[in-house]
């Protein structure tokens, strides 16, 4: 698992944002994807073209359709719900949920799907336990707003807001077992030289929820 | 509608004058087999193309009409014709078919009315038009004869075939049927086989037909035509290819040419003169015939039956496929193509799916609208930018 830090692979994936190139890290050779809200497909082309792997988009809007037609990738449009019940159990290796879960309405009702249909799963989301919207809530009293959750409260997507604690207590809830977890340092679309972001990874769990704003999860079905 | 065409095709965005060819196949050797059983000699083909072949042959695009297109999918025959072909909005220099790039082909089906053999066609046996001697035929056969036509061009690979409706569905069986000739397909307000209610459209339109009283068991075409019954088969098809809103927007409770109702039986309603005017036009230049024949091979289509056959036909297939459907088309409603999707993707199948926003039903894959326009650019410049890199890449020249 330490190729995703390999110095040439990053370079190569220098176009995906952090959390997308640590899910590419998490991707095996040739495996087979879905990834669900897949936006403008960057992510499913890089494992495509850099990891072999055969994939399949889920994206709701006509802008990201379009990317992703252009890049001529598979891609089905429609809601995340719509894309998972056309597939049959564990078709996939892996089922990526990339900064959509606090998007989704249903996220318990998605996350067994995923793990239906994929044998393993690897979502990524806005940790609202990150230091930063702490501070922002203690100190304004507002809901807090950065540059990955720029939304007004009454306009925002993100409507499953969670911490990496709360996303862990999910888990053990509904028996899914955490082979990876990977708290990110840097905002999405920093430069990534800014923190030493695997450092994270060393800290306890209570400083990462602190000091992570994003967190990356490789999860597969309990085994009872 | 008076034509104005401006010469300068290349600034309207039209092909311009354009003229449907014919061609004799199977006129020696070996009759075309049909999946009846029966077999075909000769055949005749009416076909347009449009844009100029690629030394390599990596343009080509197959059109594929629907129920009652034909071979005239853009442009104008005339200068004075009111009407373009049937695609027009589709094909031409900047269009999404675009054919400053591609080599566009569209023949007019197999059983059709429109220069390819159909039951108006006459039988060499008997000078006489087939009329339901003629064979009954499948969308498979209508493949097999549009890939005698390349053959005959010379034409081995084609980029894409596309078409909408029963077009999509030609399209899917190009797909099965010459996996090795089609790179990618586009299957457009479709279905991978029609439902009890689509089944029952066609069979009342067939009754339409042959309950008229100068059907005369298909054999009319020394005297009068069946017209009522097509023009009452196609009032009621036309009914399906519209949206209840579209069509109610349109027309509304509008009366036609009067103020109050007539209370007697004439036509009250503006919605009811436009189906009588839509009827009548098609009843006198349609052959019903066709009507009869090209039903019956929708009704038929069905590639995917059972896991079995669906698995060993999906098999081969590696074109890129992608599967168009629109929100308001009730005739083939986006959850028959997502029904596609489902099978090919059941099957790991190479295959994007879009549903496109529209007010005007089944129609939609024949009007003018951005995003799907701009989808099947996309998709198919993709293709042949793929194409040539590929070509570029194992040297060949260019």
């Amino acid at each position: 698992m330490n190729d995703r830090f390999d110095r040439s692979r990053r370079h190569t994936a220098s176009d995906l944002s952090i959390d997308q190139e640590i899910i590419a890290g998490l991707v095996g050779e040739g495996a087979r994807v879905l990834d669900l809200g897949c936006g403008d497909g960057r992510l499913l082309e890089y494992l495509i073209n850099n990891k072999k792997a055969r994939g399949f988009g889920v994206e709701i809007s006509s802008q990201g359709m379009h990317a992703c037609i252009a890049r001529g990738l598979p891609v089905y449009h429609g809601d995340i719900d719509q894309g998972l019940s056309d597939h049959t159990d564990a078709a996939f290796d892996y089922v990526i949920l990339s900064q959509t879960l606090q998007a989704v309405r249903r996220p318990q009702f998605v996350l067994l799907e995923m793990l239906r249909v994929g044998k393993k799963i690897i979502v990524s989301f806005p940790n609202f336990g990150h230091w930063h919207i702490r501070w922002q809530l203690l100190v304004n009293g507002r809901m807090p707003k950065t540059p990955m959750l720029p939304y007004e409260w009454f306009d925002t997507p993100n409507i499953r807001m969670c911490s990496i604690l709360d996303f862990q207590d999910l888990c053990r809830q509904m028996d899914i077992h955490i082979l990876e977890q990977i708290p990110l340092a840097a905002w999405g679309g920093l430069p990534r030289s800014l923190i030493k972001r695997h450092l994270l990874g060393l800290l306890p769990r209570g400083v990462a929820n602190l000091l992570a704003p994003v967190a990356v999860f490789l999860l597969e079905k309990g085994r009872e | 509608m008076s034509a104005t065409v401006i010469p300068d095709s290349h600034a309207t965005g039209s092909v311009g004058l354009v003229t449907t060819r014919t061609v004799t196949l199977f006129a020696h050797g070996s009759p075309m087999p049909l999946d009846s059983g029966a077999s075909l000699q000769p055949i005749q083909v009416a076909y347009e193309t449009y844009g100029a072949l690629d030394a390599n042959q990596d343009n080509v695009i197959l059109i594929c009409h629907a129920l009652s297109g034909n071979a005239h999918a853009a442009g104008r025959h005339r200068l004075d014709d009111s009407k373009t072909g049937w695609w027009d909005g589709y094909i031409g220099p900047g269009k999404p078919f675009d054919t400053n790039r591609f080599f566009i082909i569209c023949s007019n089906n197999l059983g059709g009315c429109d220069g390819t053999s159909g039951p108006s066609s006459i039988d060499p046996n008997t000078n006489q038009p087939y009329g339901l001697n003629f064979p009954l035929i499948t969308i498979g056969d209508i493949a097999r004869l549009q890939r005698a036509l390349l053959d005959h061009l010379g034409i081995r690979k084609v980029l894409a075939v596309a078409g909408g409706s029963m077009g999509g569905m030609i399209a899917m069986q190009w797909a099965l049927d010459y996996p090795e000739r089609v790179a990618g397909a586009l299957i457009i307000a479709s279905t991978p086989r029609l439902s009890a209610q689509n089944i029952a459209f066609n069979a009342v339109a067939r009754q339409a037909i042959t309950q008229d009283p100068d059907f005369n068991l298909g054999n009319y075409y020394q005297g009068a035509k069946p017209e009522r019954g097509l023009s009452v088969a196609r009032m009621m098809a036309h009914i399906t290819y519209l949206s209840e809103k579209g069509l109610h927007e349109k027309f509304g409770r509008r009366l036609q040419n009067r103020e109050h109702f007539s209370f007697a039986l004439e036509t009250d309603f503006a919605v009811e003169s436009y189906l009588k005017h839509q009827g009548s036009t098609f009843g006198k230049k349609f052959d019903a015939n066709t009507y009869l024949y090209i039903t019956k091979a929708m009704d038929y289509f069905d590639p995917f039956p059972d896991p079995e056959t669906t698995a060993r036909r999906l098999q081969p297939v590696h074109a890129r496929l992608f599967v168009m459907s629109f929100d308001t088309d009730w005739r083939f409603d986006s959850s028959r193509s997502k029904e596609l999707v489902r099978i090919l993707n059941l099957h790991q199948k190479n295959v994007s799916y879009q549903e496109f926003h529209s007010p005007h039903g089944h129609d939609s894959f024949l009007l003018p609208d951005h995003e799907y326009q701009r989808a099947i650019a996309t998709f198919v410049n993709r293709l042949y930018e793929e194409r040539r890199r590929l070509i570029s890449s194992v040297g060949l020249p260019v």
